[in-house]
This record gives C-alpha cells, sequence and structure tokens, in this order.
C-alpha cells in the first residue's frame, strides 16, 4: 500500500533515504547521516536522471498517448477518406509538376529560368493557359487533408459510443485529444514527405538539373511550413469537432472556413480596407500607401495569405520585400538573391503567427474538450 | 406497513454479506450532483461489499447513470464523498480505472475493426504486454463464445454480441470491480439469460464484486443479492430482494385469483372477506393482498357470489411489485414532502 504513492510521484530511493534515516532510530542512527549525505547528492542525481528519462520515455505508454497514437494513425492511413484527399493532393501535384516542367523547357535560354531552376518547379504555372503553379495547388488541396483528419475526432467517438469506453481505461483524459492530434500530424507528414521525395525524383527525371544545397534546404523549410499549415487546419478541425456534436456539422464548419478564407478572404480585405480608407475622387500618394498598408495587413488575418507570403519569399530567393515595394527603394537596388537565412528572417513573423494561431486554436479546444461532460 | 418508504429509508442489514472491519468495495457518504437546477444525485450513502452483485434499480433520469460515472471519477460530484476500492475518484481516478470494469450503457465499439482488434486497443490502454494480452484476449472470447467472430468486423456484430463483446472488454484487465450499466437493455430473452450467467460466473469463479444499474427487474431479480431502488435522485430502498418484499409487504400473502367475470361485483364479494387488506386488477386476474392466507375464504366467497373460480395461487413478491409499490409510494412520498424537489429531477 505505501509503495502506491511514492511510484506515482516519482519520488524514489533517494527522497525516501533522508526520510528513512531519522525515522531508523534515535542514538546510533543519529552517527550515520554524515557519511550518507555525503555519497546521497551524487547517486541522486544520477538517479534522479535516469529515473527521469525512463519517465520520459514510459510517460506515453502510461498515459495512454501510445496507444492512442498508434491506433489513429492506422485508422487515418487506411482510411478511405484520407487516401482520397491524399490521391487528390498528390495528382494535382503530379500535374502542377508537369506544368511547369513543359513551361521550363520551352523557355530554355530565354534567362528567365537560369537560376534556382529546381525552385522554379514549384512557382512557375502557365500564364497563356492560366494553370496555376504546383505550390497554389498545394496551398488549395493541402487543408482539406487538415480538416478531413480531424473533424470527426472527438464527435465521432461520442457518436459511435466509444468515448465513455475510453475514458473508463485508465488513461489521461488528454492523451484523447493530444493522441489524436499527434497522429494527425504525423500522417500529415508522412504525406508530405512522400510527395517531396516524389516531386524531387520526378522533378529531376522532367528538367535533368538537380537542386544545390541551398535549394535543397528552401524545399525542406518549405515542407516544414506547409506541415505546419496543415496542422493549422488540423487543429481548427478538431475544435469543430469539440464544438459540434454533429460530424457533418462540424466537417461544413471546417469546409466553410476554408472556402472563406481561399475564396473570399482577399475579396473582404479589399473591401474592409475600402470602409476604413476610402480613397475618395482626388487620391493623394499617402492615403493610396496607408489604403495599400492596411489592405495588406488585414489579407495577414488570413492564414491562406500568410501561408502564400511564406512560400512565395521562401522558392523565390530574389523575393527581398514582402508586400509593397516602392519605386524609391528598388531604384539602386543591387539585382540578386537573398541567402535562405535571410529569407528565413523574412518569413519569421509569418512562422510563429502560424504556429501560434495552430497552438491557441489547440489550446481551445484542449480546455473544452476537458471541461466537457462525458455521458454514455 | 402505514408507511413502508420511510421504514425502508435506513439501509437495511444484510448480514451474509457485512461482516465488521470489511471494507466496503464501494462506499458513499452524502454523495450528491447537482446540474444548475436538477439535482441529479441527492445525498447518496451507499455500501457495496466485496463479491456481491448489487442491483441499482429506476427509472430513466433516477440517476444511476451520473452515480456510477462520479464512482470513475468522470464526473465531479457537487458535495460528498466517495470510495472505490479505498480510493477517491476525484484524485485517483487512473488507480480506480486499473480495477475496475466499466461497460457502460449501450456500448460502442470500432466498426471498422474486428472484436479481436478492438479488445486488443483495450489491452494495450491498460498497458497489458502484447504477449499477455493475447492470452487473455483468446481466453476470454472463448468465455463469452466470441471465439468464431473474433475476426469478423464489430460492425457486422448483433446486438447480444456486442455486448458480451462488451463484458470481454471489461474483463481484460482482470478487474476486481465491474460496473454494467442496463446491461440487458435491448436483448433477447436468451441473448440476456446468457448474459446474465456469465456475470454470475464472475462471482462464482472470480470473486469480482458487480454493480448493475438496471430497469429490466425481471432479470435483475434473478441474480442480484442486494438492490436499491433510486427514484428522482434518492435512494428509497436497499436491501436483498426478500427482506424488501417483507418491509413493504410484511407477512402477508398474496393471492392471484382468476375468475370469470371479473366486474365489480367479484371485487366486493372477495373484498368482503375477513382478512383481505388490499385488491389490485392485473388483467384477468385480481392480486389480493391478505393478513393471512385466505384462499378458503375467497373462494367460497366467489363461488357463493355466483362466480366461476378458474384459479387461485398464492404468490411470492417479485421484484417488480417491490418496486411498483416503492416507486408509487416514493413518488406520493416525494410530492407531500419535497414535490419541488422531484418536478426538478424530470
Amino acid at each position: 500500500m505505501a509503495t502506491t504513492p511514492t511510484a506515482g510521484t516519482g519520488a524514489g530511493p533517494a527522497e525516501r533515504g533522508p526520510g528513512g534515516a531519522p525515522a531508523a532510530g534515535s542514538g546510533p542512527a543519529a552517527v550515520q547521516p554524515g557519511p550518507g549525505d555525503a555519497a546521497a547528492p551524487v547517486e541522486g542525481f544520477a538517479a534522479r536522471l535516469g529515473r527521469l528519462v525512463a519517465d520520459l520515455v514510459r510517460e506515453p505508454y502510461r498515459s495512454g498517448l501510445a496507444p492512442i497514437v498508434r491506433k489513429e494513425l492506422a485508422d487515418n492511413l487506411l482510411g478511405s477518406r484520407f487516401v482520397i484527399l491524399a490521391g487528390l493532393v498528390f495528382v494535382t501535384t503530379l500535374a502542377g509538376l508537369y506544368v511547369a516542367a513543359q513551361t521550363i523547357r520551352n523557355n530554355v535560354g530565354t534567362g528567365v529560368f537560369d537560376q534556382f531552376v529546381f525552385l522554379k518547379l514549384f512557382t512557375t504555372g502557365d500564364p497563356q493557359r492560366q494553370l496555376p503553379s504546383l505550390v497554389s495547388f498545394l496551398a488549395f488541396f493541402t487543408p482539406l487533408v487538415g480538416l478531413a483528419l480531424g473533424f470527426d475526432a472527438i464527435n465521432g467517438e461520442e457518436s459511435r459510443r466509444t468515448l465513455s469506453r475510453l475514458l473508463a481505461q485508465p488513461i489521461h483524459r488528454d492523451a484523447v485529444i493530444n493522441g489524436k492530434f499527434v497522429a494527425g500530424l504525423l500522417t500529415i507528414a508522412l504525406m508530405l514527405a512522400v510527395l517531396a521525395l516524389l516531386i524531387s525524383g520526378l522533378g529531376l527525371r522532367m528538367i535533368g538539373v538537380p537542386p544545390s544545397g541551398e535549394e535543397v534546404g528552401r524545399l525542406l523549410v518549405f515542407f516544414l511550413v506547409t506541415l505546419l499549415y496543415v496542422a493549422f487546419w488540423l487543429s481548427l478541425s478538431i475544435l469543430f469537432s469539440v464544438r459540434f456534436r454533429q460530424a457533418s456539422t462540424s466537417a461544413l464548419a471546417g469546409i466553410a472556413v476554408w472556402l472563406f478564407f481561399a475564396l473570399f478572404g482577399t475579396l473582404v480585405a479589399d473591401l474592409l480596407a475600402d470602409v476604413l480608407v476610402p480613397l475618395g475622387d482626388v487620391v493623394t500618394v499617402e492615403r493610396q500607401l496607408r489604403h495599400e498598408t492596411v489592405t495588406l495587413w488585414l489579407k495577414r488575418l488570413s492564414p491562406p495569405f500568410l501561408y502564400s507570403e511564406a512560400v512565395a519569399a521562401l522558392l523565390d530567393p530574389e523575393m527581398r520585400h514582402l508586400g509593397l515595394v516602392l519605386i524609391t527603394e528598388y531604384i539602386g537596388a543591387v539585382p540578386g538573391s537573398l541567402p535562405l537565412s535571410q529569407s528565413l528572417l523574412l518569413i519569421w513573423p509569418h512562422v510563429t503567427l502560424l504556429a501560434g494561431a495552430t497552438l491557441a486554436i489547440f489550446c481551445i479546444s484542449y480546455v473544452l474538450f476537458m471541461r466537457r461532460e462525458v455521458r454514455a | 406497513m402505514s408507511d413502508p418508504v420511510t421504514a425502508a429509508v435506513q439501509p437495511s442489514p444484510s448480514p451474509q454479506r457485512r461482516e465488521p472491519g470489511r471494507e466496503p468495495v464501494i462506499r458513499t457518504s452524502a454523495l450528491t450532483r447537482r446540474y444548475d437546477e436538477v439535482t441529479a444525485v441527492d445525498a447518496l450513502d451507499l455500501e457495496i461489499y466485496e463479491g456481491e452483485i448489487f442491483g441499482l434499480l429506476g427509472p430513466n433520469g433516477a440517476g444511476k447513470t451520473t452515480t456510477i460515472l462520479m464512482l470513475l471519477g468522470l464526473t465531479e460530484p457537487t458535495s460528498g464523498q466517495a470510495a472505490v476500492l479505498g480510493r477517491d475518484p476525484t484524485r485517483e481516478p487512473l488507480e480506480i480505472k486499473r480495477l475496475t470494469g466499466y461497460l457502460p450503457d449501450n456500448v460502442g465499439f470500432y466498426d471498422h475493426m474486428t472484436g479481436r482488434e478492438n479488445l486488443r486497443y483495450t489491452a494495450r490502454l491498460n498497458g497489458i504486454p502484447d504477449a499477455e494480452a493475447e492470452v487473455r484476449i483468446e481466453r476470454l472470447l472463448e468465455q463469452v463464445g466470441l471465439t468464431e467472430a473474433a475476426d469478423r468486423r464489430v460492425g457486422g456484430y448483433s446486438r447480444g454480441m456486442r455486448q458480451r463483446l462488451g463484458l470481454a472488454d471489461v474483463l481484460i484487465k482482470e478487474p476486481r470491480l465491474v460496473i454494467l450499466d442496463e446491461p440487458t437493455t435491448g436483448l433477447d430473452p436468451e441473448g440476456a439469460a446468457e448474459l446474465l450467467r456469465l456475470i454470475t460466473e464472475l462471482r462464482d469463479r472470480h470473486g469480482v464484486t458487480v454493480m448493475l444499474s438496471s430497469h429490466q427487474l425481471q432479470q435483475v431479480q434473478q441474480i442480484c443479492d442486494r438492490v436499491g431502488i433510486f427514484v428522482g435522485g434518492r435512494l428509497i430502498a436497499c436491501g436483498p430482494i426478500d427482506t424488501l418484499a417483507r418491509q413493504i409487504f410484511g407477512d402477508a400473502p398474496l393471492l392471484e385469483v382468476e375468475c370469470a367475470p371479473v366486474d365489480d361485483g367479484a371485487l366486493s364479494a372477495v373484498r368482503g372477506v375477513d382478512g383481505v387488506l388490499e385488491i389490485d386488477r392485473e388483467g384477468p386476474r385480481l392480486l389480493v393482498r391478505a393478513e393471512r392466507d385466505v384462499r378458503p375464504e375467497v373462494a367460497a366467497a366467489l363461488v357463493k357470489a355466483g362466480y366461476r373460480l378458474l384459479r387461485l395461487d398464492l404468490r411470492s413478491h417479485s421484484l417488480e411489485e417491490i418496486y411498483r409499490r416503492y416507486f408509487r409510494e416514493g413518488s406520493r412520498h416525494g410530492d407531500d414532502a419535497d414535490g419541488g424537489n422531484r418536478r426538478r429531477a424530470r
């Protein structure tokens, strides 16, 4: 009986030692704590460190996180829903890749594609036929994957009546929502990794120019930022799955938000900017400038816009400035490209903002889920 | 006899189970849960002892499920204490869940997984090593008779199979206490009987304590050592069924009379018999409660009044009667004393 609480709190023999010494005896035992104390901190530290590591490894199993992640991951990867959407992403990616490769090949020698050709595979569309680039395809469709993986995370367990059975097992309650989020992230990461390898292989074959080290670094960051972007949609759909009892409601809510930002985000930003800073009949330069700035910041409230700006700066090293560039800034500028570190600096606010929004949304769903009463 | 409810409010002793110094498996004192205006569970005092099957009876919305959720630490009590296996559900829910199996009302499984996979998942959540889990799964599937269907998807299981899988799911952690919420709801009589047999087996062979909630009294009557009757969030009676029966009806026997025709004349003829306390009409039968066995007198009275006597039996009290009686008395009692409370509880 007495061992249960100590094992639970992680207070091991190191703490039991000093506690046990006074209880051991009054007379002769009083001499012993001297040498015992000298040895205790050394041994205690090593033992404690070992226990800490052991606890960290064991914790996902003890809290139930590991089995949940394992099951959810299998469900995600084998589920028809993910297969369909991932298939959609793959097909559009291949289409984008093909279009880019065609355009690049048709323009060989014009000087447009002299530098960073491999990156251009991602950003080049077909202006004549108005075909979007690979990146715009990804930006448009990957949110759907995030939404599909999370929209029935919690309410699905409720409607199948498995949640109460799950919570009656000796697991921490948050392991359920954490496990679903982690499994979703792993699924998306896996999909993006496969996508990256596929693009690299096919791209290499199509244009025959290997990527430079700089380009590889940029692509790596690009996929990480994409992962973060999809994670945002995943956390949003998990929030809806906690908030709405019906899976269909939460799916619709997710798609509504996605459509709003993807299609109307910039439109609404323009309209709002017109209201906030009306241009009127006589337009001064200052006013025009303010109008444009306000529009830009309003647009940046939309995650897809943040993502597309960040991706643009990442995949186009020549982009040195996000947003409005005045002709005065352009005059006298030496043409050239930024190193990766400088591009990273440029998109750092975007990345932190996306990460912050993702975390904030996840925290809200976490709190809602923890406070929810689960009945049958 | 005048007021059986107040007489039974004091928990009736069950000498064969209550041994001095033995810690009950479940003990609650003044356990209360309020939702805004509604008091779902009102100052519940309950003790359940090791190795007994305890039946929690009551209509829907009486607070049975809320009580169970509080015992498992899934819902926090508004006030009062509970101890399950010597632990506080609000502070050590994990320890309790490690030792307690809970089968929720209308349990759900992952339909796209097979029965075996569902059990495997539960085993992993309980931290049972895979090799050990496989052994237990095989044994439990055998025990609940699902070996054949083990590798079929649960989506195609019948209601009875799901419920039996639920029982296997509960037992995989080798619990000391099993809590079953409405285990026989929706089962055909055969399936229900099979499930009840399995539950009894748990107690007899493994010494597991079982608490089950139900509104299907006929079935509960067969297997429960003790029952508690729950109305409007309050435990209005608690004890072994025969003790409860004696408390309500005293030792007064119940006669079942069938005669033709059953009309008011027959009623008044029986009422005229000396010693008859109460008459109820139940379809083509009359239920007569009397001070003593008045069968000869009743027969004589009916025949004398010109009725044909078809049947005359001495009936023992079923739980259903006890329950109906308590429920009736309980509502009357509630309306008299604290009608507001009961109305809110609805």
